[in-house]
């Protein structure tokens, strides 16, 4: 690790103050879960660090009306464990009990995991896949527009993510293929349905990160059942290929998570 | 057998230090005034190095020495060594390119050692490495065997020009050429035996420490085996004369082999104490240790076995390409050939064997031995040309490997080793008992109700460990004498330390030994400490390795204890005035024979060294006694495991349900710790066969550098084992032990593949099986299937 300056706002404006001040050289420390490894490793080399843990209002957990809002700052762990979440959307609290484990989960932030947008994250796949929306001390971005890129998102200079609002579906489930070392998403596919509106994503494939199946969409809107998405399949075209999958294996595990996705969110 | 003695599960008393942090590791161990060491590392594959600037690096902060090859040159410090010396097919010596501790002139693997800073703070040292400036010009590298053996590719070492180190063979070819002539039915496998990297827990570190005053170097150091390291650092590398020189290996986490040999990071900090006059630490990060410890296994076979109408075999040819990296590691050319070849019988009665090996240098990390070391890659052969044999020959692959059992013993095989005793039905029969194969039909067809492929797996496996007679060995070109040494000092008040030249670095030794000596002296366990892991505390020791600390280490002290019982009763007789012959010693009393007169153990002791029972003249004083025991044959351990895996075709997901092994490990001691090393071996050998995996790019980058994609064997990867044993105790050792570290590595593996294969009615699966490559496999079945 290099040397670096270490600042800690209790204010969001402050953060943003922080941050504008460092330039490009300011790093926000949220969970750390992958900012501080990196930098271990002399990966990363930020002049500052702004840790937000001690800025109020961004964590928490709330069911307002149709919506869970949940801070930016609230740890996996919290997710996986809140009453509200497993009552409101079970499938967000299971994925949240799956990231990584004990020890990142109580460390790391749902803000944090989604401005990473590591392309093998689950996280993303939760956002696409439920239609939330991303709330900064600027704006709101609907997750459809905030996920640009592996580790790219549409978050601008001096912009700090502070809750995360998902609309509560009728069904959703996760369904992940972790890879076999790293436990990361290898292919990750989030099911959600609400109303007619049914959205597929897929995470862990896709060598520009997180991104959603139209067609399988269409199949499901017609009957959400898992064998709607029978003779269904994924171009290993834009996939990620490694030592672990091809970017065929993906594409087939993206269509065996899908259905396992739909049976789950049916209770089956 | 009592609570302590020989049978006993004892709790292992070194665990409360251990669980309790109290733990003495050589990272634990800070000298005063220490320096600490970065080494600089190739990034390159293969390259030559132009310049080293380190003018900009020299002036940093904290920045105390930066010393390169030339200053290794200097001083004239040797390379480092490849202590077993084999011959190729003509007779000629193999090729041995030097390997100095920090490159000279080039570099041959990523991780290769370039330089090392030595400054007032590890910090300090990476961020001086940073700053020196080494200009390399590149070479093409050979990063696996087919590149390395290829038409005009990079010669890696100028002594072999072919990059081929040893073209070996073992066995008679001509009798094997008849028998396959003869033969109704040959069977052909090729194989790759996956590259690994060892992951002991606790990562490589060195002190180097050197007294002015004395001339004394001190190398605290993570060793197997302190005295060998010593031997090879004095007169070999030339650090310091023997005397001059102590290597310390306290506590140390695991080693699997890995810490067997002598590397260029230990040796600098020792040599480079003296030239910057400081301690000097370094200790491998998860990375280095990835690319920098030397890898196990990585060979490619074909093996063809021949058999008669009946099915019963009569010879087998074997031809296997071995990698053994960019260096000769310390043992690496043992591996693939002595701790090899022999192995290829298998239980099994084969008339005739021919094994050829080439060894093959690559632009890789070097590879040594392994946890099993030359076994597994031998039981991987035999074991899945059996399985795929009887599969060929549609024959139960229990009943073929039971026809073709050795049955009677001694039997020599055509490949050195002479099996001493055994019983390999009784394993099998126990085996399949405890793992209910009867019913696995019924567990078939439950598991095709819910779309999932169920297979069964066996392995045979056999293993020479106890390693070794030492004329045996110095006949094959071993350097040293494998032969194990022991002192038993009992002190005035009846406690015992045993001093060992065995070295625990997770095996338990401070327990199992301690069993031997209160079953033997009759005294509690808490009576006796056993010391190791020192070289100016224990005479030389040979150190831990090849399942030997039993066998010989054990029997090391067994016969020092002898040494002491009888000195004991010469002592008893003065003190209880009757004659030698009439004292009996048992269960911790020395009595005269017919009477009720008699003294404990400790006032025995006490008496020995009180002296005043008995004049100098007539008697030494003290209660003391050393023996080196060198065996007289390799032990045998053999059994059968059994495997039983779940597949899913959707995602080529492979879940072991079952696990039976049952072992025959001759005598043992203590079956709980035998029963972890079962469990600990068949883990990393289940490793092997679904998980793990060394990957290099063609460019010889090591994709695998991490355990982002590197994949340990994790607690959810495997099932409980049921674990049972026979015994046929080993007759060449006074204990009747044979060993028990290395089987599970050594079992497992073709035990998997050949569940796997039985699943999916499919011969050609690569390990690892991952996910991957099983959906691809199920893939091409299910193609086969629609063809048909």
């Amino acid at each position: 690790m290099y040397a670096f300056n270490y600042q800690r706002p209790k204010t969001v404006r402050q953060a943003a103050g922080l941050l504008a001040k460092a330039g490009g050289d300011g790093k926000l420390l949220a969970g750390g879960q992958t900012l501080l490894p990196t930098m271990k490793q002399r990966l990363a080399s930020p002049a500052m660090l702004i840790d937000l843990n001690q800025v109020d209002g961004m964590g928490g957990i709330e069911l307002k009306g149709r919506n869970l809002h949940i801070g930016a700052m609230t740890k996996h762990a919290d997710v996986a464990n809140s009453h509200i979440v497993k009552t409101a959307i079970p499938g967000l609290a299971a994925l949240a009990e799956g990231i990584g484990d004990p020890a990142v989960r109580n460390r790391g932030t749902i803000g944090g995991s989604i401005a990473n947008n590591d392309p093998a994250a689950d996280y993303p796949a939760a956002c696409l896949g439920l239609g939330a929306t991303i709330v900064t001390n600027k704006r709101k971005i609907p997750a459809d527009e905030f996920f640009t890129g592996m580790f790219d998102t549409a978050l601008e200079d001096g912009e700090i993510i502070t809750k995360v609002i998902f609309p509560v579906p009728q069904k959703a489930a996760y369904e992940k293929f972790p890879n076999p070392a790293s436990r990361y998403a290898m292919v990750g596919v989030f099911v959600g349905k609400k109303g007619s509106d049914v959205r597929v994503a897929v995470t862990g494939a896709g060598a520009n990160g997180v991104f959603r199946l139209p067609e399988f969409e269409a199949a499901l809107k017609t009957r959400f059942n898992a064998k709607s998405l029978d003779g269904l399949s994924v171009p290993a075209d834009g996939l990620n290929g490694d030592i672990h999958a091809s970017p065929d294996y993906r594409a087939h595990l993206i269509g065996v998570m899908a259905k396992r996705a739909v049976n789950k969110a049916l209770g089956k | 057998m009592s609570a302590t003695g020989i049978g006993a599960p004892v709790r292992r008393t070194e665990d409360f230090r251990f669980i309790t942090g109290k733990g003495q590791y050589t990272d634990d161990i800070n000298r005063a005034g220490q320096a600490h060491a970065y080494f600089l590392r190739s990034p390159h594959a293969h390259a030559d190095i132009v310049k080293i600037d380190t003018s900009k690096a020299k002036a940093m902060d904290g920045v105390i020495a930066i010393l390169t090859g030339d200053d290794l040159a200097a001083d004239k410090i040797g390379g480092l060594i490849c202590g077993w010396m084999i011959h190729n097919k003509d007779g000629s010596p193999m090729r041995a390119g030097g390997h100095p501790a920090l490159a000279q002139g080039k570099v041959r693997y990523v991780g290769d050692h370039v330089a090392v800073i030595i400054a007032e703070t590890y910090q300090q040292a990476k961020d001086a490495a940073e700053a020196v400036d080494v200009t390399y010009k590149t070479l093409p590298a050979a990063a696996d065997i087919d590149s390395a053996l290829k038409k005009g590719a990079p010669v890696i070492h100028d002594v072999a020009p072919d990059n081929t180190v040893f073209n070996w063979h073992l066995g008679d070819k001509a009798a094997t050429d008849a028998a396959f002539a003869k033969a109704k039915h040959v069977t052909k496998l090729d194989l790759i035996n996956n590259r690994l990297v060892p992951n002991p827990m606790e990562p490589r570190a060195a002190v180097g420490d050197f007294d002015a005053g004395t001339g004394v170097f001190t190398l605290y150091t993570t060793s197997q085996n302190p005295h060998v390291a010593r031997l090879v650092l004095s007169a070999f590398i030339g650090i310091a004369p023997e005397h001059k020189l102590r290597v310390i290996a306290p506590d140390v986490g695991g080693g699997f082999g890995s810490k067997i040999f002598i590397y260029a990071e230990e040796t600098v900090c020792v040599w480079a104490a003296k030239k910057v006059g400081r301690p000097v630490k370094w200790t491998s990060d998860r990375t280095e240790a990835f690319l920098s410890d030397a890898h196990g296994r990585d060979h490619v076979t074909h093996a063809e076995m021949a058999l008669d109408d009946k099915g019963r075999i009569l010879g087998l040819r074997v031809n296997t390409k071995a990698n053994l990296g960019a260096y000769l590691s310390t043992f690496s050319s043992s591996v693939p050939t002595y701790l090899y070849a022999p192995l290829l019988s298998g239980q099994y009665n084969i008339p005739a064997i021919y094994c050829e090996v080439d060894a093959v240098y690559t632009n890789t990390a070097p590879v040594d031995a392994y946890r099993g070391a030359g076994r597994p890659e031998a039981t991987f052969v035999i074991e899945r040309l059996v399985e795929v044999a009887a599969r060929e020959r549609g024959e139960d692959p229990a009943l073929f490997r039971r026809k073709n059992f050795v049955t009677q013993f001694p039997h020599q095989t055509p490949v050195i080793m002479a099996y001493d005793v055994g019983n390999y039905s009784a394993s099998l029969d126990k085996a399949m008992d405890m793992a209910d194969v009867k019913n696995f039909g019924k567990r078939k067809k439950e598991s095709e109700r819910h779309g999932k492929l169920r297979g069964l797996g066996y392995s045979a496996y056999i293993e020479a460990c106890g390693i070794a007679p030492s004329q045996a060995v110095g006949s094959l070109g071993a350097g040293v004498g494998l032969w194990e040494s022991a002192e038993v000092r009992v002190n005035p008040v009846g406690t015992v330390e045993v001093l060992t030249g065995s070295h625990s670095h997770g095996q338990g030794h401070e327990t199992t030994f301690a069993q031997l000596v209160s079953d033997r002296l009759g005294i509690p366990l808490d009576q006796v400490s056993i010391v190791h892991g020192d070289t100016d505390k224990v005479q030389f020791g040979m150190g831990t390795y090849g399942s030997r600390s039993g066998a010989v280490g054990m029997s090391a002290i067994a016969q020092a204890i002898d040494k002491v019982i009888a000195k004991g009763k010469k002592v008893a007789a003065y003190a209880l005035e009757a004659s030698e012959g009439d004292i009996d010693f048992k269960d911790g009393r020395f009595s005269v024979k017919g009477t009720d007169k008699s003294l404990a153990f400790g006032e025995v002791a006490l008496q020995a060294y009180i002296a005043h029972k008995f004049s100098g003249q007539q008697l030494e004083p003290g209660l003391k006694e050393t023996a080196f025991y060198d065996p007289t044959n390799f032990t045998f351990p053999a059994g059968v495991h059994i495997c039983e895996v779940e597949i899913d075709p959707d995602t080529g997901v492979t879940r072991i349900d079952r696990w039976t092994a049952v072992d025959d490990f001759g005598v043992v001691i203590n079956p709980m710790i035998v029963e972890g090393q079962v469990h600990g071996g068949i883990a990393q050998g289940v490793g092997q066969a679904l998980l793990e995996g060394a990957h290099y790019n063609k460019d010889g980058q090591l994709v695998t550098a991490s355990y982002m994609d590197y994949t340990m064997p994790r607690a959810d990867d495997l099932p409980s084992f049921a674990v049972g044993m026979t015994s046929t105790p080993c007759p060449s050792n006074p204990l009747g032990i044979k060993g028990c570290g290395e089987a599970g590595a050594i079992a497992a593996p073709p035990a998997v593949i050949n569940a796997i294969t039985d699943a999916l009615g499919h011969e050609n699966i690569s390990m690892p099986a991952t996910p991957q490559r099983v959906w691809q496999a199920v893939q091409q079945s299910q193609r086969k299937l629609a063809a048909e």
